[in-house]
């Protein structure tokens, strides 16, 4: 009786076509995705069967929550500064080099004027934490919303607007934000929706 | 972790000849560079956002007062629809001028396939039929996509086309007023307007809400 010897295989795996897999994998989504913004407010918008792509650059980005706080975003920084400048003499307040190399960083701005010095002097986190809370002012006697979509848009002419707001924003408030809009003669903005599937048709 | 293995296993066997090289065959583990590789996958899959956002571009009329009567557009009450988005998601509709006498003129809808499509639709049959045409020689590229968006353009601007204004009240949500466009975009209206409510239409939803009371009220 002769044992029968079992071949001892190795259980060594060659990883080199997993790792091919997974440096493609990585390759694709780095160059299709981007990265999402920092937003105070959760933000749902409303599905549409538009399918025009927003622009990538040179936008003003209206947010709008579903309470009706206003905030903005404007994607380049030096733009950033400027407006805050301008807005800053409009309104009667000087920013320090220090306060304007904060603002500057800053991903979406929405504090009232008289706020601003205090919160810029606040720390990242204590920020986060009460920006979404503010926003700026779009009631009538104190529309400090006009002062700053002025100041962006003569700082850059070539600025587009977008309005992303909640769908469950009532009319309301994206009408005071329309009529602000109107009467600085921007006519021409973008909402921004997400994609719907459209079956009919 | 990863080595390299000499293909002599040990000094069992020797070769002879040792002045011979011996031979490397490079084997590198590549295991710890999968795990790092699906590490960065999944931080990229978490952080980023593979959809872009879709936009929709409208123009809002201006709100100028300096605008003279000459320069209005005016349109034929016959080709005029009005919208009326209210709350709870409801919508209203009348056709051409309000009739403030008849409750029944302003006809509630929804804002299903059966519902404001449907009648928007029909009332613009000519121009749906129209676009269809030109999207089937669009497919079988009898005409270019700067040709298509041209034609298509006339063809939803036309005069006979029916002209949509979109009122909304304060109670509305901003999605109503999102699938109200939407419905233009699908029913290829090129004319349309994003209009404030007037006391006109509060008093017509008002008067149906109360099946004609404020009418009989005023009639006394």
């Amino acid at each position: 009786m002769s044992k029968v010897k079992v071949a001892r295989k190795s259980t060594r795996i060659d990883m080199t076509a997993m790792s091919d897999v997974t440096v493609l994998l990585l390759t694709f989504f780095m160059l299709t995705s981007t990265f999402v913004q920092k937003e105070p407010v959760q933000v749902a918008t409303p599905a549409s069967v538009s399918e025009i792509k927003i622009p990538e650059s040179n936008i003003l980005q209206i947010l709008i929550d579903p309470t009706g706080k206003v905030f903005m975003s404007l994607d380049k920084q030096g733009d950033m500064v400027e407006t805050l400048t301008s807005v800053g003499r409009d309104l009667n307040v000087t920013f320090t080099p220090e306060e304007i190399r904060k603002f500057k960083v800053e991903k979406t701005f929405g504090v009232p004027i008289k706020n601003m010095k205090a919160y810029l002097a606040m720390s990242v986190e204590n920020q986060d934490k009460v920006l979404k809370d503010l926003g700026i002012p779009t009631d009538s006697t104190d529309n400090q919303f006009k002062v700053w979509i002025k100041n962006a848009r003569a700082t850059n002419p070539d600025l587009r607007i977008a309005i992303k707001a909640d769908q469950k924003t009532p009319y309301k408030v994206i009408k005071s934000v329309m009529t602000s809009l109107q009467d600085l003669r921007e006519n021409r903005y973008n909402l921004i929706t997400s994609l719907k599937v459209e079956s009919a048709n | 972790m990863s080595e390299i293995q000499t293909s002599d296993t040990g000094g069992g066997k020797k070769k002879k000849g040792g002045s011979k090289q011996k031979k490397l065959s490079v084997h590198i583990d590549f295991t710890p560079m999968v795990d790092m590789n699906m590490l960065l996958i999944t931080f990229f899959m978490l952080c980023t956002s593979l959809s872009k956002p879709q936009t929709m571009e409208i123009s809002m009329p201006s709100n100028d007062k300096k605008v003279t009567e000459q320069d209005q557009t005016k349109v034929k009450a016959s080709q005029s629809i009005t919208l009326v988005l209210t709350g709870g998601d409801s919508i209203f509709y009348y056709n051409g001028l309000p009739d403030y006498k008849d409750y029944n003129s302003l006809k509630l809808s929804s804002y299903k396939a059966d519902g404001i499509r449907s009648m928007l639709l029909t009332r613009n049959n000519e121009a749906v039929y129209k676009i269809k045409d030109l999207k089937l020689k669009k497919l079988q590229l009898k005409i270019t996509q700067a040709e298509f968006t041209k034609q298509a353009s006339e063809i939803k601007n036309g005069k006979k086309t029916p002209v949509v204004i979109i009122k909304a009240t304060d109670n509305a949500t901003y999605k109503n007023l999102i699938d109200a466009l939407d419905e233009m975009q699908i029913c290829n209206i090129g004319r349309y307007v994003i209009d404030t409510i007037s006391a006109g239409d509060k008093f017509l939803l008002k008067n149906r809400e109360t099946k004609g009371m404020l009418t009989r009220n005023i009639a006394k």
